[in-house]
């Protein structure tokens, strides 16, 4: 059972205090928006073997939403920071970069 | 009017803790900028005290300030004095991006006193109370249902929840208190 | 006869007599003993039957690996079967039952089995069972329920009786077996100051380490374990655990432990078991080695033994299974036994060792005690039915057709080595290296489980790490607590290990035994599974040890192979032609002995099964006849039954007297959330497919929700409270699913806007006053709110004192009927209802329930979020067209609700439906079509999606989805009903009631 640290309030938890909010960093396709863009926004997930963003809600604690990196293979998490942002932090970047030298990067 | 009744009025358990209903609470969620300094003076001006830092609980004589998350804390003060308050508080933050909103009748307040209450607790939080002293607050789950707990004395815990499920708590709270169920964690 | 030894027994208090019972018979045995060492005491070798053959079944071992003694425990509310006798502390009264046999444990007739047991082999299951497939049902499957499976399970009325918890527990060490390795460990750590936690499966510490004559420190090992057992328990920074099993390690140093608080005092005032649910940042695994059998023929006979248990039973409990005792072994260890067994005045005909050679200095020892040792030789065949009676010798270099000689004996205590108990250092993924020298796996330190931060977190110590001697068990371990504890070297404890030579593989005896003596070496005594299985497995294709592992069932046992995995592995991979390594092992999975369903469950029973949400108003009803309904977590009053009323007909009084005079409905239960800020309206209108900014202060709409899909997930009133504030009501169980909703769009999309979120729903008691009379009753209690007509009129909120409460009164309707829902501080919600009963009862006041709230709703053709939707339904196949903004650039799920399938003609919309009959349609009825569709189910075009019998019309009525609805009204299309029964139902328009709405406009 996953050990998170929420960024907000400071607190590790275990992973019944939060909810899981599945995919991290995609970008809302609204009206106007072509079909295929409304697709991946709405459908397609990367699901990738490696290097995960995540987002989870602090359900039980602070409510606040933030986003933990980690390895969905050996479970390894690289960070967690807030959910206001549009894109992986660049010292969150540096520090998978680190653990996982081979890691093609985030986008 | 007639008085407001609390939850469960005047429930009383002696076991491995003494617990305990507290009756009606004077509750009121403020949402903010807690690093505002209008915000820290409507709180100062209202209960007398300063803004608690993360994770912590202002306890004060007639009143106390929870840290709720970065953008909200919860007074905690005499029912009667509620209203009141909620109207001088939004006064006081009427310029400010700030919400004031009564919630005295939404929960239910429960004292866990005794040498066992963190093993008591520790049964049903999967919270690590070892470092834990006196006015620390965490919201979790107190088994399957949520919960904000903090240390209100040396051997005092203050647990509060959502009304509807005060009667599930309280059941709880007494079958984790039952004697025979020592745990010997924290000593 | 008795086999208590005059002298001996550790862990047993002899002035304490126990009276006990097996299968009704009177037995005795001490204070101190396993139900296992009181039966063996008392000469019941025979303990149960095997699951396959039935054969006779004696104890084993003398811990957690016992696959045979397992037995039905306890009576009435405290049976339980399978209890594993090894490992279960005898209490004064136990009744004891064995198992697995019919009719009785000495005259079982499922032993016929074992004489077809040439057609029983390797995958029987799958090749006799096949054919013919009838026989399946009325031969096969009666058959095998009644000779097969394990213990009875308890009767179907019995209740268990006792109580069980769970505690959270952190740790900075935890250590789990608390034999000498886990104790040197739990002082390390604990000396650098770490927070350990040291559970211990058994009521006593110390492991083996006493029971081998380990010196430690100068002291016998009994000594020193007593003494730092007493110094940890002085530290406050330790906490001592024992009858606790660590039964999982998990994720993120996640380790579940089970205590076993009260099972040798039933009845006591105590939770039975505990689930103790650790997070440790190091988790240091010192849960020993079990020995290996020997494959022989005949192993299975009761009175083949491991050569550790008979010594643990002589020294720990003073019994001697066997008055004449013959050791087999491939190592020096095994003296050990002989050694004690002869000091504790039991004969020891001979040592039987496969080994070329004995040199060392156990085997001197044995020798100088007159004792027989014969080396390069095996056990042929052991000779006995319910009881050894002799063994048959050869030499091991030999294929065993002849036999070289015979010893009458009644016990024998085998030794096949050791293997490091790893289950728990694989649970989360630690890997393995293969031990040539003690032909054992054993933890691979640099391929730990690897924890959050992508650091190892378990650590194994002493014989789970391999070291088998206490001097390096006590090195190993110590340096495992300062690693654990990230601690500076210090000095460990010390003993003196006496030299031991070398074991020699051994996986079957003789090496090239025939084929009927291989089909008599039991591998997996309490499924069957012998040395020719896995052999014959591995010739019919199945090369994969985790196949091999199905196919024969090897392992699959209630020990889960604790004593066989190696041995058929080795098998495996003889038979396959590879070294054991690259077979390897079959996967460890949690728990490392089975768990109780009530300490999984923990507290969460009966009442405190999951949290029931109850209302203010709760106590009234449950006082005044409510008939429960769940809605969520919440219990809603479905209806209020009178003395000797039917369910039915308390609904149908409750719509009329609602329609006629007067309905009071407790509505706490719906959704209240405050939406305030500057950017509150602009947040609203994003929410809401219809516009919300536009709503006036003092005003209600009733507003849709959809998700990005554009389907309709939530409804409900909007009140605008004033200029920057909203409360918005929702579902009864939407409350918390809309405000993370809000929240999540807040806080992970438009985070720069300035609104905020606060749940309500639990601040008010709501109560909905409703029908003709509701102005006149709610004008009688008092209140400084103008309710006329023109001053409050539909769809207006006003905020007053109602009957001297503060209240906010809504003036909005579910009924159709003039309705005003009050919404009061939660704490004065009882004393204005009990107002709004007694000055209600001149209009004949009904309180009413969910089922005439529906029943009411439908009249009208309002829709119920659940009902009429499934979340694949968008507003606008309910002909919900009129709230959806057409003038907003952007709400969610308008995307979604563009799509080609979502605005073609073809969709199935909401109609209203009459059965030509009157009668009421089958709840969800479907309308079927000819044809089928590609899954070759028959084509349908509508269903039904709520169905009551309406009281104010007098008929059934329903409302329904149905493909191009709308279009087709006056049709008459037919339903599915009982049976086949087709049911004609006219399509019409969704409102049966008052159409013009002239009833909640006066």
């Amino acid at each position: 059972m996953l050990l998170l640290t929420c960024p907000h309030c400071g607190v590790a938890a275990e992973e019944t205090e939060f909810a899981n909010g599945g995919e991290a960093h995609l970008k809302r396709f609204g009206p106007g928006s072509e079909d295929a863009a409304f697709e991946g926004y709405m459908f397609n997930r990367k699901n990738p073997r490696g290097v995960h963003f995540e987002r989870w809600r602090h359900a039980y604690g602070c409510g606040k939403w933030f986003i933990a990196a980690r390895c969905t293979v050996t479970l390894e998490v690289f960070a967690t920071y807030p959910a206001q942002v549009s894109e992986p932090p660049k010292d969150v970047i540096d520090t998978i970069k680190a653990r996982r030298p081979q890691w093609g990067g985030w986008a | 009017m007639s008085d407001a009744v609390s939850a469960l009025p005047g429930a009383r358990f002696a076991g491995l803790v003494d617990l305990a209903e507290a009756g009606p609470c004077g509750m009121i969620t403020l949402r903010g900028d807690l690093s505002a300094a209008a915000v820290a003076k409507a709180v100062k001006d209202t209960t007398g005290l300063a803004l608690p830092k993360p994770r912590q609980v202002a306890i004060g004589k007639a009143a106390s300030v929870a840290w709720m998350a970065p953008d909200e804390c919860l007074i905690v003060l005499d029912y009667a004095k509620a209203a009141e308050t909620v109207a001088a508080l939004e006064t006081a933050v009427a310029d400010a991006f700030a919400t004031v909103a009564e919630v005295s009748d939404a929960r239910a307040v429960f004292t866990i006193r005794g040498a066992q209450a963190r093993d008591v607790l520790a049964k049903a939080c999967p919270v690590d109370f070892a470092d834990f002293p006196v006015g620390t607050i965490r919201r979790t789950r107190a088994a399957q249902g949520a919960a904000a707990v903090w240390r209100s004395g040396e051997e005092e815990f203050t647990l509060v929840c959502f009304r509807s499920v005060a009667g599930y708590m309280w059941d709880l709270l007494t079958t984790l208190a039952r004697p025979g169920g020592e745990v010997g964690l924290y000593r | 006869m008795s086999h208590r030894l005059e002298k001996g027994g550790r862990l047993i208090d002899r002035g304490t007599r126990l009276d006990f019972s097996f299968n009704g018979k009177r037995m005795q045995g001490y204070a101190g003993d396993t139900l296992a060492s009181a039966l063996l005491a008392g000469d019941q070798m025979l303990v149960g039957r095997s699951f396959k053959y039935h054969r006779p079944r004696g104890v084993v071992a003398a811990g957690a690996e016992e696959p045979n003694a397992l037995l039905g425990l306890g009576k009435g509310q405290r049976y339980e079967p399978n209890q594993r006798a090894t490992t279960t502390e005898l209490y004064a009264g136990a009744k004891t039952v064995s198992q697995n046999h019919w009719p009785s444990l000495e005259h079982d007739v499922g032993v016929v089995n074992n004489a077809f047991g040439r057609f029983l082999s390797a995958g029987f299951y799958y090749k006799m069972f096949i054919h013919p497939r009838p026989f399946w049902k009325h031969v096969y499957e009666p058959f095998i329920r009644r000779t097969a499976g394990l213990g009875r399970a308890p009767e179907a009325e019995t209740v268990d009786a006792d109580r069980y918890e769970q505690v959270y527990a952190f740790a900075d060490v935890l250590v789990i077996g608390g034999g000498i390795a886990g104790i040197a460990a739990a002082r390390a750590a604990a000396e650098a100051g770490r927070r350990v936690i040291l559970c211990e499966q058994n009521a006593h510490w110390g492991g083996r380490a006493p029971v081998d004559g380990a010196v430690i420190d100068g002291q016998p090992a009994g000594d020193w374990v007593a003494a730092q057992i007493a110094a940890l328990r002085a530290l406050a920074n330790v906490t001592l655990l024992p009858r606790t099993m660590g039964a999982g390690v998990h994720d993120h140093g996640y380790v579940l432990a089970y205590q076993r608080v009260a099972d040798h005092e039933p009845g006591a005032e105590k939770p039975r078991h505990r689930l103790w649910r650790v997070r440790a940042g190091r988790t240091i695994t010192a849960t020993g080695a079990i020995e290996r059998p020997l494959s022989f023929a005949g192993n299975d006979i009761p009175g083949v033994m491991l050569a550790s248990a008979m010594r643990d039973y002589a020294v720990n409990w003073g019994v001697a299974p066997g008055r004449r005792v013959v050791v087999v072994t491939n190592n020096d260890d095994a003296y050990r036994t002989a050694l004690a067994l002869h000091d504790a005045g039991v004969t020891v005909r001979a040592v039987i060792d496969a080994r070329s050679e004995a040199k060392g200095a156990l085997p001197e020892a044995v020798r100088a005690r007159g004792i027989r040792v014969a080396t390069g030789t095996a056990i042929r065949r052991v000779e006995g039915g319910k009881r050894v009676t002799a063994v048959e010798l050869c030499p091991q270099e030999s294929d065993g057709a002849e036999a070289s000689e015979r010893i009458h004996c009644d016990a024998v205590a085998m030794s096949g080595g050791w293997s490091p108990v790893v289950h728990l250092w694989s649970h989360c993924g630690g890997k393995l290296t293969w031990d040539e020298g003690q032909a054992a796996f054993r933890p691979d330190p640099d391929r730990p489980p690897l924890g959050h931060d992508g650091q190892g977190f378990v650590i194994a110590a002493g014989s789970a790490n391999g070291e088998m001697r206490a001097g390096t068990v006590l090195a190993d371990a110590h340096a495992a607590g300062l690693t654990a504890a990230g601690a500076k070297k210090s000095t460990a404890p010390g003993a003196e290990d006496t030299a031991e030579e070398p074991l020699a593989p051994v996986w079957m005896m003789p090496v090239r035994a025939t084929y009927k003596l291989r089909s008599k070496m039991w591998l997996d005594p309490q499924n069957d599974v012998k040395v020719s299985d896995i052999q014959l497995a591995a010739r019919e294709g199945y090369e994969s040890v985790e196949h091999a592992k199905r196919y024969t069932t090897l392992g699959m046992a209630t020990d889960q192979g604790k004593l066989s995995n190696i041995n058929g592995l080795a098998i495996l991979a003889d038979a396959l032609g590879r070294p054991i390594p690259q077979v390897g092992t079959t996967t460890f999975r949690p728990p490392f002995t089975p768990v109780s369903m009530g300490a999984i469950a923990g507290e969460a029973r009966g009442g405190l099964f999951q949290p029931l949400r109850r209302t203010p108003l709760h106590d009234w009803h449950a006082e005044n006849g409510a008939d429960w309904e769940p809605v969520g977590h919440w219990r809603r009053p479905y209806c209020y039954r009178q003395p000797g009323e039917s369910r039915h007909d308390a609904v149908l009084r409750e719509v009329s007297g609602t329609r006629e005079s007067l309905g009071l409905l407790d509505a706490s239960t719906l959704g209240k959330l405050l939406v305030k800020g500057p950017d509150a309206g602009r947040f609203m209108d994003m929410l809401y497919t219809n516009m919300m900014s536009t709503l006036k202060p003092g005003k209600c709409r009733y507003g849709l929700m959809c998700n990005e899909n554009g389907f309709l997930f939530d409804d409900g009133v909007v009140a605008r409270l004033s200029e920057d504030a909203f409360l918005c009501h929702t579902t009864t169980g939407g409350a918390e699913r809309v405000h993370a909703w809000m929240e999540d769009w807040l806080q992970c999309e438009w985070w720069d806007w300035k609104v905020h979120v606060v749940n309500l729903t639990e601040q008010y008691a709501q109560i909905g006053v409703v029908g003709p009379n509701a102005r006149k009753l709610l004008e009688q209690l008092g209140t400084d709110i103008d309710l006329s007509k023109d001053a409050m009129p539909f769809m207006d909120w006003r905020e007053g004192r109602l009957a001297e409460i503060p209240a906010r009164v809504f003036r909005i309707s579910f009924s159709g009927e003039l309705s005003f829902e009050v919404a009061v501080p939660a704490g004065h919600g009882r004393a204005l209802w009990d107002r709004l009963i007694d000055a209600g009862a001149e209009f004949g006041a009904v309180p009413y329930g969910t089922e005439a709230l529906h029943i009411m709703r439908a009249e009208k053709g309002f829709i119920m979020i659940g009902d009429e939707t499934d979340g694949t339904v968008i507003p606008q196949d309910l002909g919900l067209d009129w709230a959806i903004s057409k003038k907003k650039d952007d709400f969610l799920g308008k995307r979604g609700m563009e799509r080609a399938a979502m605005v073609a003609p073809e969709r199935w919309k909401l109609v209203g439906l009459e059965t030509v009959d009157g009668s009421v349609l089958p709840h969800a009825a479907l309308c079927p079509l000819e044809g089928k569709n590609a899954n070759g189910q028959r084509k349908t075009q509508g269903r039904v999606t709520s169905t009551y019998h309406s009281p104010t019309l007098g008929r059934g009525i329903a409302l329904g989805l149905v493909h191009r609805g709308p279009e087709r009204m006056g049709e008459v299309i037919e339903f599915l009903g009982d049976g086949g029964r087709m049911i004609p139902a006219t399509i019409v328009e969704t409102c049966f009631y008052d159409k013009a709405g002239e009833k909640q406009n006066v």
